[in-house]
């Protein structure tokens, strides 16, 4: 077991994906010699070369384009998006081309590409730096979407979305980079990448999250069980396919369930999970699902992001709520 | 076949513009080579050296087109024969062209990727992407524009400034050319120059292909927008008028031209016909291979 930082862990991952595959490259803005923004690349380019870890032009489509075609050529590129914000001019390449190509062609043709979009905000950053663009892409078929919330997890998803042969949105919660825990680097057995997981037990009401909104709701559990209420916490970490097996087994359980995202509630993932878990467990709910997310604006400015953003009082409000029915 | 709804969807046809596949496909090795195409890809997917039967079958939606059914006729793909598919986003093929390019640099192949597409791709940002970035990194790509005039439905003249579309390598620092795309013979003669420059290190390269359409920018297209005397002149500079003068100047007889296309009319209407009699792609298989 080491302690790492999550942003430090996707770097492990991603160092011992390239180790293990010669065919893994590393390619977006300002990945090779500054190792990223965020940093997560640091030290790639040093260790494994200008060819393998690639700075490319400020031009998102073409970064996508570039995968896709070295992709078909039979290499397993990982692209980092700068911001969330910035995958929105590379969207045409992921809806148009990256999602569709392999089921069109029968899965001949493969594109294991991945693409790493630090998302979500509460770090002070602003509009287009702090958005949750989940939704748009889980809308989209032919793509997993999948989101880390932990160091652990990063490590060990990072390099499961690497092998997989499918085209993977691979989310990080941004603002929880620079937050430490406990990873096992030497193990290999880990936990599927496609699977949620249930963080903390409980019996009352389940909550559901993924990425950054999963410690707010851990957070939200705790003090929720000082009011005598045990609050179930579910890590979604896979959006795309839902594990729903798991989430209706939780929520049958408990009766009760909010799901809490930043992006906006409306038409936001949440909508999704809360008109399947209804269709599935109605007999079994004792109050509406409750969504906890977002406003349905544009991101506000940095001073503002305090009160958009979820927080623990939105989260615990939604759980009151729940009781009322 | 599509006005029999025998073939139903949009069809988009290269009459008219049959040599620059021809040509461009004669000057690759598509054993390695890849070839990056629009929706206009019919010939391309032939030049390549898609067998006729799959190709037809794949616009019929049958199970052994080269797609089973499930691309039709602007998205196929064939990549067995070096064909990386069709696309119906204006312009999405040249970034994905230049990351097969970037694949050179690592297995030392030698290998080319060719984008193909028509003049209104010009104006797309992502094949400025490609283009910027495929010199920054001197990939070996052709980029090839069909120069229809069309852009759909438009003319190509009322949406830029210059119209000779090949100046636009100038900022890139690109080899370029401009040439007389319904000559098969110019169009194998630049393609190989081009290829020979990018597998030396040298590319990427632009070439302009000047052409026209035959027929509408889609089948049941009334192409009110163009005059009809335009498309009268452009049947007589066609690519197989052109080349039946050049064979005919040749030496060709008149015996051995006629022979050649009866040979291939009925190469045409045989794999139509084998084509009809496949069986239809299965509807409760649509679900299948959303994941590897």
């Amino acid at each position: 077991m080491t302690t790492l930082a999550l942003a430090k862990a996707i770097n492990e991952g991603l160092r011992k994906a390239m180790e293990d595959d010669p065919k893994v490259l590393v390619m977006g803005e300002d990945v090779g010699k500054l190792g990223g923004v965020f940093r997560v690349t640091d030290g790639l380019q040093k260790d494994f070369g200008e060819l393998r870890v690639i700075d490319t032009p400020l031009a998102e489509s073409g970064i996508i384009g570039t995968a896709i075609g070295l992709a078909l050529r039979g290499y397993r590129p990982v692209c980092e998006i700068q911001f969330d914000g910035f995958v929105f001019p590379a969207a045409d390449q992921i809806i148009t081309q990256l999602a569709k190509m392999p089921m069109r062609s029968l899965g001949e043709l493969k594109l294991p590409v991945v693409i790493r979009i630090p998302c979500g905000g509460g770090i002070g950053a602003v509009e287009h730096h702090s958005e949750s663009p989940e939704a748009y892409f889980t809308h989209t078929s032919g793509l997993r979407v999948v989101a880390c919330s932990n160091p652990a997890d990063g490590y060990s998803m990072i390099q499961q979305a690497i092998r997989c042969d499918d085209p993977v949105i691979f989310f990080e919660p941004k603002r929880r980079y620079w937050e430490k825990a406990e990873v096992d680097t030497a193990g290999a057995d880990w936990y599927p990448f496609d699977a949620a997981k249930i963080v903390r037990p409980g019996t009352d009401l389940t909550l559901i999250a993924y990425g950054p909104m999963v410690k707010t709701c851990l957070e939200a559990a705790t003090a929720a069980e000082e009011d005598g209420r045990s609050v179930e916490v579910v890590d979604l970490r896979s959006l795309n396919p839902l594990d729903s097996a798991l989430v209706m087994e939780s929520v049958k359980r408990t009766g009760r369930c909010a799901v809490v995202h930043e992006a906006p509630v409306f038409s936001g993932y949440g909508a999704e999970l809360a008109a399947r878990i209804t269709e599935t467990c109605f007999y079994r709910l004792e109050a509406p699902v409750l969504r906890v997310g977002g406003f349905s604006t544009p991101y506000p400015p940095s001073r503002l992001e305090d009160h958009y953003l979820p927080d623990l009082d939105r989260v615990l409000d939604a759980v009151d709520r729940s009781f009322t029915f | 076949m599509r006005i029999e709804e025998q073939i139903v969807g949009s069809v988009h046809l290269c009459i008219g513009q049959e040599a620059i596949p021809v040509g461009a496909c004669a000057a690759l090795d598509l054993t390695r080579d890849a070839v990056f195409a629009t929706y206009r890809g019919h010939g391309w997917a032939l030049a390549c050296g898609t067998d006729p039967v799959a190709l037809f079958s794949e616009l019929l939606g049958r199970e052994t087109g080269t797609n089973g059914g499930r691309a039709g006729s602007a998205y196929l793909s064939d990549p067995d024969h070096g064909f990386y598919g069709e696309n119906s986003i204006v312009g999405a093929g040249a970034p994905i062209a230049m990351g097969a390019a970037l694949a050179a640099r690592y297995d030392g192949s030698g290998r080319v990727a060719l984008t193909v597409f028509g003049d209104g791709a010009m104006n797309q940002g992502a094949v400025h992407e490609a283009m910027n970035m495929a010199s920054a990194f001197d990939l070996p790509v052709v980029f090839l524009v069909e120069n229809n005039r069309y852009s759909e439905l438009t003319p190509i003249a009322a949406m830029v400034r210059r119209d000779d579309l090949v100046s636009r390598a100038g900022p890139y620092d690109m080899r370029a050319s401009r040439i007389d795309g319904n000559d098969v013979n110019a169009v194998r003669e630049t393609i190989s120059e081009a290829v020979a420059t990018c597998r030396a290190g040298q590319g990427p390269v632009l070439i302009e292909a000047l052409t026209q359409r035959l027929v509408g920018h889609y089948i049941g297209d009334a192409q009110v927008y163009r005059p009809h005397a335009e498309v009268e002149q452009a049947r007589a500079k066609e690519p197989i008028i052109v080349l039946s003068a050049t064979l005919r100047a040749d030496g060709v007889s008149e015996h051995e031209l006629a022979g050649i296309e009866t040979r291939v009319r009925a190469e045409v209407a045989a794999a139509a016909t084998a084509a009809l009699a496949a069986p239809p792609a299965d509807p409760t298989a649509v679900k299948e291979h959303l994941y590897g």
